[in-house]
């Protein structure tokens, strides 16, 4: 099984990443699970999302403390001890950010994704939300699943031209992510 | 849980929220009456788009808040409707008055409630208090411990609440964030099929229903012998409700090809020691505990309550009887009691349980995450009960200042 933590801010589609990655691998016959855990709903407020992604059902109901895999749609929190707590030997973390170096370290850390999500889903579906793109590159870091099945699930999100926008979004997220290895 | 593959379904990645909406629908209620709370708000949204794209073909009565919400499903239930209507916490507790009316009335209502913190300490948080400050009213309640029985769950209620010889209204519970925001993978079945496993309901007799022009009462006054007449019919529909949970679970298995085993759920008890009661979303997390235990050579098992409202004491003891100990979690308080509710509960019955010795353990209250590591301390503490050592009697899990005990 691999747990996901999500980290970003009411209004950047962090709960709707981490639903499409679970819809994208029930779609490949396993299992997927995600839940956020936030107070009142609002945009700007911070917002953490937990994924588990298995091939046996999911039954764990708990946040998740060790995390394989970080995904940061909000830059500004690319560095924060809450974003890289519990990150297991052999981590992956992928960022949306406009850097073209990007200043992100930690022991475990092995292996990155850096994307500009917010500028592929500003030329795309001409808003700033990074989550359809962020949702492709995730299939490309983790190698966990093909960009297929990430793109057949937005249909269970959007529908007419913001679908075929968002499909685009996702498929440039797996094309266009940077990878670094530590 | 039995699962067998069902051809006749359709498989989908959806909340605990919309899996109540979508159980609702598939329902066909005549009437819906609800308010929005977090957490519960997706569920009338979805329900309002059903409703919009002619999906569900109900009256849908978008109230002033949920008192009314709860006056207008019982109104319609006497009526003769199927009624369905959700809250969570102050919601629930502001609709209070007419909870308790629609059971005296004795109205089939069936409702979820998203389980939150109630009022008093302002926590927009998960914790079963808001189903403890209500369990008195005479309702029948049920609890889900994921996204699938939520929808399995909205459907056996009705066939619970509308049969003839119960007629008690039912409220489905589920853990509010750790459900109603749950997406996972969800066996959502066929129309045909929901119909033909409430088709039953058709062919019994007619309720007494109030029709217009008729000079007929529901929900009568009573005193004194009319009163005791009233309740005693009520407490005696509700002992018949356990034995009738448990047969829906079976007729549910023959359509839809899945059973959970009625008013409890066994996980690994028939050569376990040592056992932990629970509810809702946590046993999936104590399942998952129990396997890692068990590779460690550790007898434990699960008891998971489905039904709390009736106490399903019976199956509770032929279970639990001659255990060595039991520890109960509860994600609530008694208040006047230093256990929680359902610790409070089985300890009366700890005579017929040959000796097994009780703990309670308190966590999971405003959030406070019921972690593996603390599943396993409680597996760890109860097991030392077992072995003979002293262990306090309530542990509030997540607050190490109480760690002395209360």
């Amino acid at each position: 099984m691999s747990e996901v933590r999500f980290h970003g801010r009411g209004g950047q589609g962090v709960v709707t990443t981490s639903k499409i990655l679970a819809n994208a691998f029930a779609r490949t016959g396993q299992f997927g699970a995600s839940f956020p855990m936030f107070g009142f709903e609002r945009r700007g407020a911070p917002v953490t999302a937990f994924g588990r992604f298995s091939d046996k059902p999911v039954r764990e109901k708990t946040q998740i403390y060790y995390p394989d895999v970080l995904v940061v749609l909000d830059p500004s929190q690319q560095n924060s001890d809450a974003v890289f707590q519990g990150l297991l030997p052999d981590g992956m973390m992928l960022l949306n950010s406009s850097e073209k170096e990007v200043d992100v370290s930690h022991e475990n850390l092995k292996k990155l994704g850096v994307v500009d999500a917010n500028k592929i889903a500003l030329e795309e579906i001409g808003l700033p939300i990074p989550n359809t793109v962020i949702a492709g590159a995730f299939a490309k870091l983790t190698g966990l699943l093909d960009i297929e099945p990430v793109a057949n699930a937005l249909e269970d999100y959007f529908e007419g031209s913001k679908l075929e926008g968002n499909i685009v979004c996702a498929k440039r997220g797996f094309e266009e992510v940077a990878l670094y290895e530590f | 849980m039995n699962t067998k593959a069902k051809e006749r379904s359709q498989i989908k990645v959806i909340t605990g929220n919309a899996a109540a909406a979508i159980g609702a629908k598939l329902a066909r209620p005549d009437v819906v009456a609800a308010y929005p709370i977090t957490p519960q708000t997706e569920v009338i949204e979805q329900i309002s788009s059903f409703h919009a794209s002619g999906e569900m073909d109900c009256e849908l009565i978008t109230v002033e808040g949920e008192n009314s919400a709860m006056n207008a499903v019982m109104a319609a239930s006497l009526a003769g409707g199927r009624v369905f209507t959700a809250s969570s916490s102050w919601g629930l507790v502001f609709m209070y008055d007419a909870i308790l009316a629609t059971a005296g009335a004795r109205a089939p209502v069936v409702m979820v409630n998203v389980n939150r913190e109630t009022p008093g300490i302002i926590a927009v948080s998960s914790g079963q208090q808001d189903m403890i400050s209500t369990r008195d009213s005479g309702w029948i309640f049920l609890i889900a411990e994921n996204c699938q029985e939520v929808l399995d769950l909205v459907l056996q209620a009705y066939r619970l609440a509308e049969d003839y010889d119960i007629q008690v209204p039912v409220m489905v519970h589920y853990d509010g964030f750790y459900l109603s925001y749950l997406s996972e993978v969800v066996d959502v079945p066929f129309q045909e099929d929901v119909d033909q496993f409430l088709s039953v309901l058709k062919d019994q007799p007619q309720r007494t229903t109030l029709k217009p022009g008729k000079k007929l009462g529901c929900g009568s006054h009573g005193i004194l012998g009319g009163y005791l007449e009233l309740r005693h019919k009520h407490v005696t529909a509700m002992e018949r409700s356990k034995a009738k949970f448990d047969q829906i679970d079976k007729e549910y298995e023959e359509i839809f090809g899945r059973s959970y085993g009625g008013q409890i759920e066994k996980y690994k008890m028939d050569d376990a020691d040592v056992v932990l009661v629970g509810s809702g979303s946590m046993c999936g997390t104590i399942k998952s505990v129990i396997d890692e235990k068990r590779e460690q050579g550790i007898k434990i098992g699960l008891l998971k309550m489905r039904m709390y409202r009736p106490f399903p004491s019976e199956k509770m003891i032929a279970a639990l009887k001659g255990k060595k100990a039991i520890g109960v979690v509860d994600r609530s308080l008694n208040f006047g009691f230093k256990g929680g509710p359902i610790y409070t509960e089985l300890k009366s019955f700890e005579s017929k349980l040959e000796g097994a010795k009780l703990v309670s353990f308190i966590d999971g209250i405003a959030n406070t995450d019921i972690t593996k590591e603390n599943v396993g301390k409680m597996i760890d503490m109860t097991g030392d009960l077992a072995n003979g050592k002293d262990v306090q009697e309530v542990t509030w899990v997540s607050y190490p200042e109480a760690q002395g005990g209360i």
